[in-house]
C-alpha cells in the first residue's frame, strides 16, 4: 500500500475542552483580521484609519455604539431562530425572505391604514412580521417533510422570489404616489413606529425582544424536553427515530421558529429605523445571520456575544467606508473569511493534530 | 424571428453557465463531496474574468483565470471539509458568502461597465435550416461546453478514472482498501468542480450578459445544485436540465415579446419557483434517489 502524503494526523478528542471552545472564535477573528488587512494594504488602502474605523470607532461613543446595538438587533433575533434548526441538522438558508416576508407584512397595516392610530399598532404588525416569516418558511418544510425536497436548495429559492415579490410591490401597487417614483413606500405615521429605547439614538424596544427571544430560546433548547428531542436528532438521527421523535415535527418546528424569527427581525426593520418598505430593506441580514450563528457555536449565549462582535463589524465598515474609502463589500469579505477560519479553528479545537513520525507511516 | 425559434436559437447558450457549473458539481458529488459553495466560486470566477477581458486580456485569460479563481475557492472548502473534516455544509456556505463578497469587493470599480462578447460560430448548412437553424450558430464556449459535456459523460462511465471517482464516492472504505488515496481524489474532484464553476461565471459576465453588475449571478450557482438533484447524478439528464432551464428562461422573454403581459418580476421569480416545483417532484421519488444517489454523498472521510 502506498503511504499516505500526509504526515500530519487528526485525532479526535472525547470532548472539546471548553475554553478551547471559547477560544476558537478569538482565533478565527485574529486570523481573519490578519489576512483581511493585508489584503486592504494590497488594495492601497491606509490600514491604520481601516483598523481605527472598524475596530476602535464603533465603541469609542456612545452615539456609534448604539448603532452596533441596532444592527445587532436583527442579527440576534435572526440567528437565535437558525440555531435551532441547525442544532437539529435543519439548515434554513433562506432568512433573507423570511425577513423580507416579515417586513412586508409588517407593512401592509401602515400602507393599507395609513391614518390608523393606537397603541395596538406596532404590536400588532411584530405578530403579523413574524407569522409572514414564519408562512414563508411552510413551503420549504412542506417540501422537505412530504416531498424529501433539500430545505438547503428550497429556502434559498424562496429567498430570491420574496425580493422579487418585494420589487413587485415597490415598483407597483405599494410604490409611495408622493416619492417621485422611488421604489419605496409610503413613510409610516408614528403608531406605525417601534417606541425608542434610549433617547437621542435610534435603538428601540426591538432590542430587549431580541434579549427575551434570545432567553426563550435558551429555555426551550437546554432545558425543555422538545428542545432536546430536536438536538439528539440533529446529533444521532437514527437513535431518536428508533426513540419514536418524529422527524419531521423536528422539520417544521425549526422552520417555523427560524421564520418566525426573521420575519420578526424584518418587521422591527421596517417599523423600526427605516420607517417605510424599502427595497433595501433587508442589506443581508438573513445570510449574515448565519455567519453570527455558527460563530456563536450554535449556542443560544455564545450567540449573542457574536451578534455583538459582528454587528461592530458592519458598523466599522460603515465608518471604514467614509473614512478609509473601504468599500462595503470588504465587510462581506470579512465574514465569509471569518466564517472559514473559524470552521478551520473550531475543528483544531475538537482534534489533536499529531505529527506522524515516518516509521508509523508504513504501518 | 418567432418565439420558438427565439428559443431554440437561444436555450444552448443560458443553459451554458448551469451546464458548466452543474457538470464540475456532478464530479464532486459523485466522489462523494456536496459542496455548497457553487455560487460563490461562480461569483468569483465572474469578476476575475471581466476584470481580464475589460482590460484586453483576451478571453482565454479571463476564462482561464476565472477558472483558476474558482478553483483556489474549491481549494480552500477542500482543506475545511476533507483535511479539516468541518461541517460540509457549513463550510459551502462560507465559500458561497466569501466569493460573492470579494465578487462585489473587486467589482465595485466596473459596475455597469460593459465588454465585447464572442462571436459565433455557425455550422454550415444546417445553420440555414428554418426554425431550428438558429440552434447551430452558437458562441465557441457553447461549443466547447458540449464537447465537456460528452467528455464527462464519457469519462464517468467508461474510464477508470471515472470508475475511481464513483467507487471513493459509493464507498470510500473499500477504495481505501484496494490502495486508492481517497482524499487526494476528493481533492481532485472538488478542484475540477471549481475550476468549472469559475468557467461558468466567466461566461455569464463576459458572454452570455457581458456587462458587469454587483450580484449578476443572481442564484444560478444554487440551480445548477437543484440540477444535479434533478439529474439524479447522471450526466446526460444534467445537460437535458440545463437545457430545459435554458428555455424555460427564454420563454418568459419569447411571450413578453409576443405581446403576452407578463410581469417582470413574475419571470425573474420563474427560474426558481420551477427549481422549487421539479425538485419536489423528483425528490418525493426515494426510490430513484436511493438507485442513483452517491452512496457517501456529505460524509467526512478519515484515517
Amino acid at each position: 500500500m502506498t503511504p499516505m502524503p500526509f504526515r500530519l494526523r487528526l485525532i479526535r478528542r472525547d470532548g472539546a475542552s471548553r475554553r478551547a471552545a471559547l477560544l476558537a472564535p478569538l482565533a478565527a477573528l485574529l486570523a481573519a483580521g490578519l489576512v483581511n488587512f493585508l489584503l486592504y494594504i494590497a488594495m492601497g488602502k491606509d490600514p491604520a484609519a481601516v483598523f481605527y474605523a472598524m475596530l476602535v470607532e464603533p465603541f469609542v461613543s456612545w452615539s456609534s455604539f448604539s448603532e452596533v446595538l441596532l444592527k445587532m438587533t436583527p442579527l440576534l433575533l435572526i440567528a437565535e431562530g437558525l440555531a435551532v434548526g441547525f442544532r437539529a441538522k435543519v439548515i434554513n438558508i433562506g432568512a433573507e425572505g423570511q425577513f423580507i416576508l416579515g417586513a412586508i407584512f409588517a407593512a401592509s397595516i401602515p400602507v393599507w391604514f395609513p391614518q390608523a392610530t393606537g397603541g395596538w399598532i406596532w404590536p400588532l404588525m411584530l405578530l403579523l412580521g413574524g407569522m409572514g416569516g414564519a408562512l414563508w418558511a411552510t413551503v420549504p418544510a412542506f417540501w422537505r417533510v412530504r416531498l424529501n425536497a433539500s430545505e438547503i436548495l428550497v429556502t434559498l429559492m424562496m429567498s430570491l422570489i420574496a425580493a422579487q415579490l418585494l420589487n413587485y410591490l415597490l415598483v407597483g401597487p405599494w410604490k409611495d404616489p408622493m416619492g417621485f417614483n422611488f421604489p419605496q413606500s409610503v413613510m409610516f405615521q408614528n403608531d406605525a413606529i417601534l417606541p425608542t429605547l434610549i433617547p437621542g439614538t435610534r435603538v428601540n424596544v426591538a432590542l430587549i425582544l431580541a434579549f427575551v427571544w434570545a432567553g426563550l430560546i435558551y429555555l426551550y433548547m437546554q432545558k425543555s424536553f422538545q428542545g432536546y428531542q430536536l438536538l439528539v436528532g440533529g446529533l444521532a438521527p437514527h437513535a431518536t427515530a428508533y426513540a419514536g421523535f418524529s422527524e419531521g415535527r423536528a422539520v417544521w418546528l425549526s422552520l417555523l421558529i427560524g421564520g418566525f424569527a426573521a420575519g420578526l427581525a424584518g418587521a422591527a426593520e421596517v417599523a423600526g429605523p427605516l420607517g417605510q418598505l424599502q427595497r433595501s430593506v433587508s442589506s443581508g441580514y438573513g445570510y449574515t445571520a448565519i455567519i453570527v450563528a455558527y460563530l456563536g457555536g450554535l449556542h443560544p449565549i455564545g450567540i449573542i456575544f457574536s451578534s455583538l462582535l459582528i454587528a461592530a463589524l458592519n458598523i466599522g465598515g460603515d465608518n471604514a467606508m467614509v473614512s478609509a474609502d473601504l468599500p462595503k463589500a470588504a465587510v462581506e469579505v470579512f465574514q465569509g473569511s471569518l466564517l472559514v477560519f473559524y470552521l478551520a479553528a473550531i475543528t483544531l479545537v475538537r482534534f489533536r493534530i499529531r505529527w506522524r513520525p515516518p516509521q508509523e507511516v508504513r504501518a | 424571428m418567432s418565439g420558438l425559434a427565439f428559443i431554440i436559437a437561444g436555450m444552448l447558450a443560458a443553459a451554458t453557465p448551469f451546464l458548466l457549473a452543474a457538470l464540475g458539481e456532478l464530479v464532486a458529488e459523485r466522489s462523494g463531496v456536496l459542496n455548497l459553495g457553487i455560487e460563490g466560486m461562480m461569483a468569483f470566477g465572474a469578476v476575475v474574468a471581466f476584470i481580464i477581458v475589460h482590460r484586453q486580456g483576451g478571453h482565454v485569460a479571463g476564462f482561464l483565470l476565472a477558472g483558476v479563481a474558482g478553483m483556489a475557492l474549491a481549494l480552500v472548502f477542500a482543506w475545511l471539509a476533507l483535511s479539516l473534516r468541518a461541517n460540509q455544509v457549513a463550510a459551502g456556505l462560507a465559500i458561497a458568502i466569501l466569493g460573492d463578497g470579494l465578487s462585489a469587493l473587486f467589482g465595485k470599480t466596473y459596475e455597469s461597465t460593459t465588454v465585447t462578447g464572442l462571436p459565433k460560430i455557425a455550422l454550415p448548412g444546417l445553420a440555414d435550416l428554418p426554425v431550428v437553424g438558429g440552434l447551430f450558430r452558437q458562441d465557441p464556449i457553447v461549443w466547447l461546453t458540449l464537447l465537456a459535456t460528452l467528455g464527462i459523460w464519457y469519462a464517468l462511465r467508461f474510464t477508470k478514472l471515472g470508475l475511481v471517482i464513483r467507487a471513493v464516492g459509493e464507498n470510500p472504505g473499500a477504495a481505501r482498501a484496494i490502495g486508492y488515496p481517497v482524499l487526494a481524489i476528493r481533492y481532485g474532484a472538488v478542484a475540477f468542480g471549481g475550476l468549472m464553476a469559475g468557467f461558468a461565471g466567466a461566461y455569464a459576465s463576459t458572454v452570455y450578459t457581458p456587462l458587469w453588475a454587483e450580484g449578476m449571478i443572481a442564484g444560478r450557482g444554487w440551480i445548477a445544485l437543484a440540477l444535479v438533484v434533478f439529474a439524479t447524478w447522471m450526466t446526460g439528464r444534467v445537460f437535458f436540465g440545463a437545457v430545459l432551464f435554458g428555455a424555460v428562461s427564454l420563454a418568459g422573454l419569447a411571450a413578453q415579446a409576443s405581446g403576452v403581459s407578463l410581469n417582470s418580476q413574475f419571470l425573474a421569480s420563474l427560474p426558481y419557483i420551477v427549481t422549487i416545483v421539479v425538485l419536489g417532484i423528483i425528490s418525493s421519488n426515494k426510490r430513484l434517489l436511493k438507485i442513483n444517489g452517491v452512496a457517501s454523498l456529505g460524509e467526512p472521510f478519515g484515517p
